[in-house]
């Protein structure tokens, strides 16, 4: 089939420099040409620039992405929607997403995060779901530089400040700093919404007639090319792209979320997406897509803030804050006067046609037209070489053992309290303390009070526990098992708060594909995750993929973020991670090993990334999540912290101190394991345990050893006042909390403090 | 009726704490900016309106900055130019 | 007793405030939309928190102009209670009905965390029920939380009674390390001469439930209830 289109006065020649300035390759542009049968327009450039870059084809990823297991009785929706959806009981389900805004955080740190977080609210909204708790998952370069500081400070400001005026509480997330995202931070932005199973929406166009209808914002010169741009290597040239970055309007947003609610419960739309990543041309082609049906688009009919707009840069902008609605015919008049309450505009731009085709119209003149209704599938599928480099092996194979200690490790607290000050261990209260977590009453538990948030249900007894998680530093080591351990500890943490670990949502953070070691990372990091999420009953309900994450001295850790969700059939069972009374038993589930490769403690104390990461035993995971499970739900359990970076002593640590307002001391035995290394026993990060404080030490370990999960006491939680004191064989050790305090909440605002200095914090309102 | 564009200066009223501005005079002065004593951070509208002459256009953003852009609590303003659009 | 809350747009905290009528007090509350000029016969007036029309010009500044606050302004005068809440405090400010304005935390920062309040006087709508003296935890959640005023003003209002609230430590001491915004004399709420008009910075309907973490605003809602029935 023929297509037709002509260009507009005044468009330049398509030459080779032009498609590859488009991030076209000659493969594809070919493909494009025996598509149309004619050389394209530049709109249709545009379009398919957009549409094929990584960002909104996914082609070098979504082989391996169909690796994953998606599917479980309570998953209502699964990738390729805005968001995924799962039912939680009582009619109720939640949509969740967790997505990427890297680059232009990278760039501009305040609008680039808030952006963010506007996007992935929309995401989840336009399922019909209220947002509910809003997480982030962040990684800088070592905090030590200027430049991350001031990347810290604007991404924090512009994610409270952004979440903070739309009034979704931000409840949790993970942060951490190594030199490896030096010049790439990581900013991944997660939302949460709650819906009842009636009200879920598809973002799929269907009714030959429709109108097409732009809402929200008007459309401008911002932004245009993000998705490709999120698909391209950061470097200095792009430095000079900064105008791409677009400004968030979060006052828009809440208006344009209560809006979009009410019109979805109005009955008079069929369907409704964000205008996201590639704007008006990927939200268009997507929905037509998905329901396989043609649309048309008159450009001149978009709402715009500027003048002498081009189709090119209609389709393209990513101004944020607007939606495409596809509305039942006859109800344009309904729409209207919806979002006219909510002082928004809505403009009819277009039609579900009958026709298989794509077409943009600029009056009457058609300036793009693609045949078929797969537009984003057509695009070409990349197989890469996979090859795994040479410096991760030979990482991963040093014998980190024979690292010899330092001289002040002699004494085991002053290690401790090292590694209580290390930004990605301590407090991160500088940050969250910025975010409104409160807001809707409903948060049980808040950030740092547990190993993840808890939201309660409204009119139930239920509570949700959402967390992000992932360890870049043990993927780079070994992909396949940093991959499990990401989905392990996200449903580990879930699981302490006493939530049944159900789904998971990914955010998949990686370098240049095109690089042999880049996509072996991808490839063995999604297969461990596809492991994890079968072993644990977690399916993957969606996600996105950030590739080209890399600065001049390479690609950034390969950091699959996981965002799980878990359901606590009564709000009550919510279990925080501190200890909460004196006379407690202090128990270990799980068992240390001689593990510390990958540390926390060997790349803060050591300076050294190296060695095997810890074990990742699944089975053992699935047992220790139905044991603490048991265990919560039968009133036993009085705090439960999951061990991670740091290791068991960092966990003991902060069961003590976490709660700033009611230390209490722990006095803790570990001779049980004199034959390990005492800093393996200390510090290694070996998997699978959970320091459990109890008033009923026996039940426990019953329930504990029926789920054949090893238990043992291994202290006693004491008066604040009698510190941290740790005991292997005939040697005793003892931590002031004051001092183990200071290292955890200071670290941070230390750090930072010297950043309020160096750089004018930007507006925030109240 | 003529349309003119007026600046508006708001600023902290003077003597009050003024948190931003002494955030900029410190990291100016951690620049090497030494000679820095004070900084006060407001906001700066531009307005563009009808009004049958200058002095009618001033009168109306002086009734404005009491009504809504100040706040005579807090803040003082100043009308910073008045030109023909 | 019937409860009028405002929604503003870019109010967040409209429905917060009127579940804590209906499910914590078991009081019958409405919606009040900022474009209506009707109060359905509420008798006490919230305005809620949230960003009030992007508070892009000044917290507070453009709400005070929508066509419902004539109708609270109009309350208020005839002795109708009205409390505000975080940025309902800063609109009662700036519409008038409070002295005083709200600025830019000292720290340049937004402050979400849980304070400890001192109740300074009872003789308000939302205090009558509370001990004077008394201590209440419940979260803040601003960036524009710094009560000024100038001098006259501060005299007065500690003259009359009229500041409710201070932020207090551990020890029950109004210590500037209590004071999460910069606020003068650590003021976190005021009243007008009369108590019938109560603004905080803080947010009491976040703070009714045990599950929730604190129940220390339960006493301040009360205080309406008798207020309205005395």
């Amino acid at each position: 089939m023929t297509t037709h289109a002509t260009p507009r006065p005044g468009d330049p020649a398509i030459t080779p420099a032009l498609v590859a300035e488009h991030g076209i390759t000659p493969d594809e542009y070919d493909r494009v040409v025996a598509m149309l049968g004619r050389t394209p327009t530049l709109t249709e450039i545009g379009i398919i620039s957009a549409l094929w870059s990584e960002h909104c084809s996914y082609k070098h990823s979504r082989p391996v992405l169909k690796t994953l297991p998606t599917q479980a009785p309570w998953v209502l929706q699964g990738p390729g929607e805005n968001a995924g959806v799962i039912a939680i009981g009582d009619g109720l389900a939640v949509a969740f997403k967790i997505e990427s805004h890297n680059h232009p955080s990278a760039v501009e740190p305040y609008q680039g995060a808030a952006t963010g977080v506007g996007g992935i609210l929309r995401d989840v909204f336009t399922m019909g779901a209220r947002p509910i708790a809003m997480l982030n998952s962040l990684r800088f370069g070592s905090l030590d530089t200027p430049r991350v500081r001031y990347l810290v400070a604007g991404v924090v400001n512009g994610i409270g400040d952004y979440g903070n005026c739309v009034g979704i509480p931000t409840v949790a997330g993970d942060v951490m700093f190594d030199a490896a995202y030096e010049g790439n931070p990581l900013v991944n932005a997660m939302c949460v919404g709650l819906l009842r199973e009636e009200e879920l929406i598809r973002a799929k166009a269907e009714g030959v007639g429709n109108p097409i209808i732009a809402v929200g914002a008007r459309t401008g010169r911002d932004g245009i090319h993000g998705a490709s741009f999120a698909s391209e290597d950061l470097s200095e040239e792009n430095e000079a792209k900064r105008p791409r970055v677009q400004v968030g309007d979060p006052f828009t947003e809440k208006l344009l979320l209560e809006a979009s609610l009410e019109l979805i419960r109005s009955g008079h739309i069929v369907a409704i997406q964000d205008m996201g990543a590639a704007g008006l041309t990927s939200s268009s082609a997507e929905m037509a897509e998905r329901g396989d049906v043609g649309v048309t688009i008159d450009t001149t009919k978009v709402p715009v803030r500027e003048a002498g707009m081009t189709p090119y840069e209609i389709l393209l902008s990513e101004s944020q804050e607007r939606m495409l609605v596809v509305a039942t015919r006859g109800r344009e008049a309904e729409v209207k006067a919806i979002l006219a309450k909510w002082d928004l505009v809505a403009e009819v731009i277009g039609e579900v046609i009958a026709e298989p085709v794509y077409r943009v119209t600029e009056g009457d003149r058609v300036v793009a037209e693609f045949p078929g209704t797969r537009l984003v599938t057509d695009c070409p599928q990349y197989h890469p070489e996979a090859r795994e480099s040479e410096a991760a092996i030979a990482r991963r194979t040093r014998d980190v053992a024979s690292i010899s200690e330092r001289p002040e490790e002699i004494d085991p607290i002053w290690t401790l309290t090292r590694l209580l000050e290390a930004p990605t261990i301590a407090s991160k209260r500088w940050i969250h303390r910025q975010y409104d977590s409160t807001v809707r009453t409903s948060t049980v538990a808040g950030p740092g009070h547990a190993d993840a948030a808890v939201i309660r249900i409204r009119g139930t007894r239920k509570a949700i526990a959402v967390k992000t998680d992932c360890n870049g530093r043990y993927v780079y080591l070994d992909p396949r098992v940093g991959g499990r351990i990401a989905v392990a500890e996200a449903a580990r943490n879930v699981a302490c708060t006493g939530a049944t670990p159900r789904a998971i949502t990914n955010c998949l953070n990686f370098g240049n594909p095109k690089k042999p070691e880049v996509f072996f990372q991808f490839r063995e990091a999604v297969y461990g995750m596809g492991d994890a999420c079968r072993a644990l009953e977690t399916p993957v309900t969606g996600g996105n993929v950030s590739l080209y994450n890399e600065n001049p001295q390479g690609a950034v850790y390969p950091t699959p973020t996981i965002g799980m969700v878990g359901v606590l059939e009564d709000a009550a069972h919510a279990t925080r991670m501190t200890f909460t009374t004196t006379g407690d038993a202090i128990l270990l589930l799980g068992e240390p090993r001689e593990e510390l490769g990958g540390s926390e403690y060997l790349a803060w104390i050591h300076g050294t990334v190296a060695g095997a990461p810890p074990a990742c035993d699944l089975d053992a995971e699935r047992a220790l999540t139905g044991a603490i499970l048991e265990a919560i739900r039968a009133g036993h359990v009085r705090s439960a912290h999951d061990c991670s970076e740091g290791g068991l002593a960092v966990a003991l640590a902060e069961s003590c101190i976490a709660d700033e307002t009611s230390p209490l001391g722990a006095e803790i035995d570990l001779s049980s394991w004199a034959t390990l290394s005492r800093r393996a026993l200390l510090f290694g990060e070996t998997q699978g345990r959970i320091v459990v404080s109890t008033a009923d030490a026996d039940a426990v370990t019953a329930i504990a050893t029926r789920h054949g999960v090893p238990v043992r006491r291994i202290g006693t939680v004491r008066p604040a006042a009698d510190g941290l004191s740790l005991q292997i064989g005939t040697t005793r050790w003892t931590a002031p909390l004051d001092q183990l305090a200071d290292a955890y909440h200071g670290a941070i605002p230390r750090a930072m403090s010297r950043a309020a200095a160096e750089s004018v914090v930007a507006e925030g309102a109240a | 009726m003529t349309r003119f564009v007026v600046n508006v200066h708001i600023v902290p009223r003077k003597g009050l704490l003024d948190p931003q501005g002494k955030a900029v005079a410190d990291s100016l002065r951690t620049l090497g900016f030494a000679g820095v004593h004070d900084v006060h951070v407001g906001r700066h509208l531009v307005l563009d309106l009808e009004a049958a002459d200058a002095a009618g256009a001033e009168r109306t953003v002086r009734e404005m900055c009491g009504r809504l852009l100040a706040n005579p609590v807090t803040e003082d303003f100043e009308i910073a130019g008045i030109r023909p659009a | 007793m019937k409860v009028g809350v405002v929604s503003f747009p870019g109010s967040n905290c409209d429905e917060d405030a009127l579940l804590a009528i209906v499910e914590r007090l078991h009081e019958s509350a409405v919606l009040l939309w900022h474009k209506d000029h009707d109060l359905q016969g509420a008798d006490v007036v919230i305005l809620p928190g949230g960003f009030s029309y992007g508070d892009y010009l000044r917290s507070g500044a453009i709400a005070r102009f929508s066509p419902i606050m004539q109708e609270v302004v109009a309350h208020a005068r005839r002795g109708g209670p009205v409390v505000g809440i975080c940025n309902g405090f800063q609109i009662a400010c700036e519409a008038g009905l409070l002295p005083g304005a709200l600025l830019r935390n000292v720290s340049l920062q937004f402050r979400s965390m849980p304070v400890t309040l001192r109740v300074e006087t009872t003789q308000t709508v939302f205090t009558h029920a509370a001990r004077t003296g008394a201590r209440l935890t419940m979260p803040i959640a601003h960036g524009d939380g710094r009560y000024t005023a100038d001098a006259e003003t501060l005299a007065r209002l500690e003259g009359e009674g009229q500041v409710v609230f201070r932020y207090i430590d551990a020890h029950g001491e109004p210590t500037e390390a209590a004071n999460p915004n910069g606020s003068m004399r650590n003021i976190a709420g005021v009243c007008n001469p009369g108590g019938t008009v109560v603004g905080m910075m803080p947010h009491p309907e976040r703070a009714l439930e045990p599950l929730l973490g604190s129940t220390d605003g339960l006493v301040l809602f009360e205080s309406l209830l008798t207020s309205v029935k005395a």
